[in-house]
C-alpha cells in the first residue's frame, strides 16, 4: 500500500508515540512572530527554561504590527527581539529587513520539502506548497517546540483535490482557492490534510502555490500541500544549489522522493474542472460564502487593500498594477498596497509598479500584516466595506462592524477603478 | 489538574471563530489576564449580552459544531481560562483551537450532534450547571427543579493525559 507524502514525512519524523493514535514529530523549522510568541516567552522564563532546542532551526520576524503602533505592540517586539539576541537567533528579521512571516521565510529559502514546519500562526500551511508538512500551532505547542524541537499530532487523513482543465484570462490562483473552499465548507478539512494536484497546479508557479495552500485552513485542514518538482528546485535554487552541487536533476529526484505514491489511502477524491471558472468572491463572515463577481450588483467599497500573505507577493502586485496602471481610484475610494516583504517592495520600486499605483491614489505602506487582521494599517470604520486580497472575512477581522470582500489582486484592483466590486475581467 | 464544572453558558451557533472569542485588537496584550473583560465582545447571537455579569459565573460553555475555527491564537482558550471556563462542550472544534485547549490542561468535549441537539431542546439556558466527572466521562447537566440529563464523553488517552499533566509543556517536558 502506498503512502502519501504526510504519511512519509510523519514516518521520518516519528520521535514518539506516547498513545495509539498520538505522534509526536521532530520539527525541522519552528518559525516566530510577536504576537504569539512573547507569551511563550513569558512563559519558559517563569519556568527557568529560558533557553532554544537549536537556534539555527528558529526563525523569527516582527510583521504583525510595525513598525509598532503604540507601547504594547513595541512591548511585543521587544520581547522577541531579546529574546531572539539571548538565543542567539541568527535568522530574526527586525524593522526594514522585515516582512510577512509566510512570504519572508519562504523567500529566504527556510522551507524545503520534506520538512516539519510550525509556527504560531493558523496560516503556516501556506508552506506546504514546498511539499513540506507545515503546520499552524497554538502558543503552548510553539514553546515545547522552541524548547524540546517537537511537536504532537495525530496523522491527519488527506483530502486529494486534482485539479483540471485551463485558467481563463482574469482568473485566479485565489479563485480557485475560494472555489475549494466553498466546496469543502468551513470545516470540510478539518483534521485533514489537503493536496494539491492535477495539470492546473503543475503549471503554477510558487507564489500561486502559496496562495492556494495558504488558504487550506480555511477550510478547516491542517496544512495544505504540493507535490515539489522543477518548479520547486527553481524556486529554492540559489539556496540547495551547493548541497545538490550544481545538479538540477539530482535535486529533483531528492525533491521528488516527497511525492504521494500512486497507490496512496485517500480520505477523499474531489476532482474539480477550472475551465468554466470565474472571478469570484467572499460575501458574508465565512470564507465558503463565495459567489461570481459578474453577480454582485452595486456592492460599493470604501477600500481596496492588496497585500498579505495570500496574495501580497510580486506576482500579485504585477496583476493588480497591470489593471491598475493609467486609472484612478473611483472618487471616495481609498486604497492600501502593502507588499509583503522588502525584497518584493524592491522589486516592485525597480519594476515601477509602486509607481503606478501612487499615481492611482493608493498608498503604499512598509511590509507588514496590517490591516489584514485589522491591528494597524488600514482599519475599517463600522458599516464600511473593503475588496481584499488577504484571506479572512470574519466579522470585525479588519475592524469592528467592517465588511471584507476577498478576492483576487485583480479583481481587488479592477473593484478599486469601479468604487464597487467589479469582474477584473473587464478591465483587463 | 484544573477544576471542572459549573454553570453553563449556551451559545447557539456554528462556526463561532477565534476573532469572535477575542478579538484580534486585544492581541497586543503580553498577558492572559488583560483578555478577561474582552472574552466574546464581539459575537452578534440573539439573547446574548457579552458584557453582562452572567457572563463571569460560566464555567462551561455549550455550543454547536466547529467551534474556535479561524486563527491558532491560544488567546482564545486563555480568554475562557481567565474568566474561569475550562470547559467548552461541542459538536466539533477547529483542529488548533481543540489542541490549544488540552495544551492548557483544559478540555475541548466533543458530542455526537444528537447529544448536542439534546442540551439544547432540554436544559433551561438560564439555569443549567454542569458536573464534569473527568474519571468516569460523564457529564451531569442539571436545570430547574431537579431536572437533569446525564451524557458519557469519551477523551483520546492523549487528551486525557494533558487534562492530568496540566497541559502539553508539563507533558513534554517530564517526557522529552
Ligand atoms: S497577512 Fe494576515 S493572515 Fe497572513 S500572517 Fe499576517 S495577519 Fe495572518
Amino acid at each position: 500500500m502506498g503512502k502519501t507524502i504526510t504519511q512519509k514525512i510523519f514516518d521520518t519524523h516519528v520521535k514518539d508515540e506516547p498513545f495509539p493514535g498520538t505522534k509526536v514529530l521532530s520539527i525541522d523549522v519552528v518559525l516566530c512572530h510577536e504576537i504569539t510568541t512573547p507569551i511563550a516567552i513569558a512563559d519558559l522564563m517563569a519556568r527557568g527554561k529560558d533557553r532554544v532546542f537549536d537556534a539555527s532551526k528558529i526563525k523569527a520576524v516582527i510583521d504583525h504590527v510595525t513598525p509598532p503602533k503604540d507601547s504594547k505592540s513595541a512591548t511585543q517586539a521587544k520581547m522577541l527581539r531579546d529574546w531572539a539576541t539571548r538565543n542567539n537567533i541568527v535568522d530574526f528579521f527586525d524593522i526594514g529587513y522585515n516582512g510577512v512571516c509566510h512570504a519572508l521565510f519562504p523567500e529566504k529559502g527556510f522551507i524545503r520539502p520534506g520538512y516539519t514546519v510550525i509556527m504560531g500562526d493558523s496560516h503556516t500551511c501556506t508552506h506546504g506548497a514546498f511539499g513540506a508538512f507545515a503546520a499552524g500551532v497554538g502558543t503552548t505547542d510553539l514553546e515545547v517546540g522552541i524548547l524540546k524541537g517537537v511537536c504532537a499530532f495525530r496523522p491527519p487523513q488527506t483530502i486529494r483535490i486534482d485539479v483540471a482543465g485551463k485558467l481563463a484570462a482574469g482568473v485566479f490562483a485565489k479563485d480557485v482557492i475560494l472555489e475549494v473552499i466553498r466546496t469543502l465548507t468551513v470545516n470540510g478539512a478539518t483534521d485533514r490534510v489537503i493536496e494539491f494536484h492535477g495539470q492546473v497546479i503543475d503549471a503554477m508557479t510558487m507564489d500561486e502555490r502559496m496562495t492556494l495552500c495558504n488558504m487550506a485552513v480555511e477550510a478547516g485542514a491542517t496544512s495544505g500541500l504540493c507535490m515539489p518538482d522543477a518548479e520547486t528546485v527553481d524556486y529554492l535554487w540559489p539556496f540547495v544549489c551547493g548541497q545538490y552541487k550544481n545538479d538540477r536533476a539530482e535535486a529533483l529526484a531528492d525533491f521528488r522522493k516527497w511525492h504521494s505514491d500512486p497507490d496512496a489511502v485517500y480520505d477523499k477524491r474531489i476532482a474539480i474542472d477550472v475551465t468554466a471558472l470565474e472571478p469570484v468572491a467572499t460575501v458574508g463572515y465565512k470564507p465558503d460564502q463565495v459567489k461570481k463577481l459578474r453577480e454582485l450588483f452595486d456592492v460599493r467599497i470604501d477600500q481596496v487593500y492588496i497585500g498579505s500573505c495570500t496574495n501580497g507577493r510580486l506576482s500579485d502586485l504585477r496583476i493588480a498594477a497591470s489593471i491598475v496602471k493609467g486609472t484612478r481610484l473611483a472618487k471616495g475610494v481609498r486604497g492600501i498596497v502593502s507588499p509583503a516583504t522588502p525584497k518584493i517592495f524592491e522589486e516592485a520600486m525597480l519594476e515601477g509598479i509602486i509607481k503606478t499605483f501612487m499615481d492611482a491614489g493608493y498608498c503604499v505602506t512598509n511590509p507588514t500584516c496590517g490591516a489584514c487582521l485589522g491591528m494597524s494599517n488600514g482599519v475599517l470604520a463600522e458599516g464600511e466595506v473593503c475588496a481584499s486580497t488577504t484571506n479572512r472575512n470574519f466579522f470585525g477581522r479588519m475592524g469592528k462592524g467592517g465588511m471584507v470582500h476577498l478576492m483576487s489582486p485583480a479583481s481587488a484592483a479592477a473593484s478599486g477603478i469601479a468604487g464597487k466590486l467589479a469582474d477584473p475581467r473587464e478591465y483587463l | 489538574m484544573k477544576t471542572f464544572g459549573g454553570p453553563v453558558l449556551f451559545l447557539d451557533r456554528s462556526d463561532i471563530n477565534t476573532d469572535e472569542i477575542i478579538p484580534a485588537k486585544y492581541l497586543n496584550e503580553v498577558t492572559k489576564e488583560a483578555l478577561g473583560p474582552h472574552l466574546l465582545e464581539d459575537l452578534k447571537l440573539p439573547g446574548f449580552e457579552p458584557k453582562a455579569p452572567s457572563l463571569g459565573n460560566c464555567r462551561v460553555v455549550a455550543t454547536r459544531a466547529n467551534f474556535g475555527c479561524g486563527s491558532s491564537r491560544e488567546h482564545a482558550p486563555w480568554a475562557l481560562e481567565v474568566n474561569g471556563i475550562t470547559v467548552v462542550i461541542a459538536e466539533s472544534f477547529a483542529r488548533i483551537f481543540r489542541q490549544n485547549m488540552f495544551n492548557c490542561g483544559m478540555m475541548a468535549i466533543e458530542l455526537p450532534a444528537d447529544d448536542i441537539n439534546g442540551l439544547f431542546s432540554a436544559c433551561d439556558p438560564a439555569s443549567t450547571m454542569c458536573d464534569v466527572d473527568f474519571h468516569e466521562e460523564t457529564l451531569i447537566f442539571s436545570w430547574g427543579k431537579g431536572k437533569s440529563k446525564s451524557v458519557r464523553f469519551a477523551l483520546n488517552p492523549f487528551d486525557a493525559a494533558l487534562v492530568e499533566a496540566g497541559g502539553w509543556v508539563e507533558f513534554a517536558d517530564a517526557r522529552y
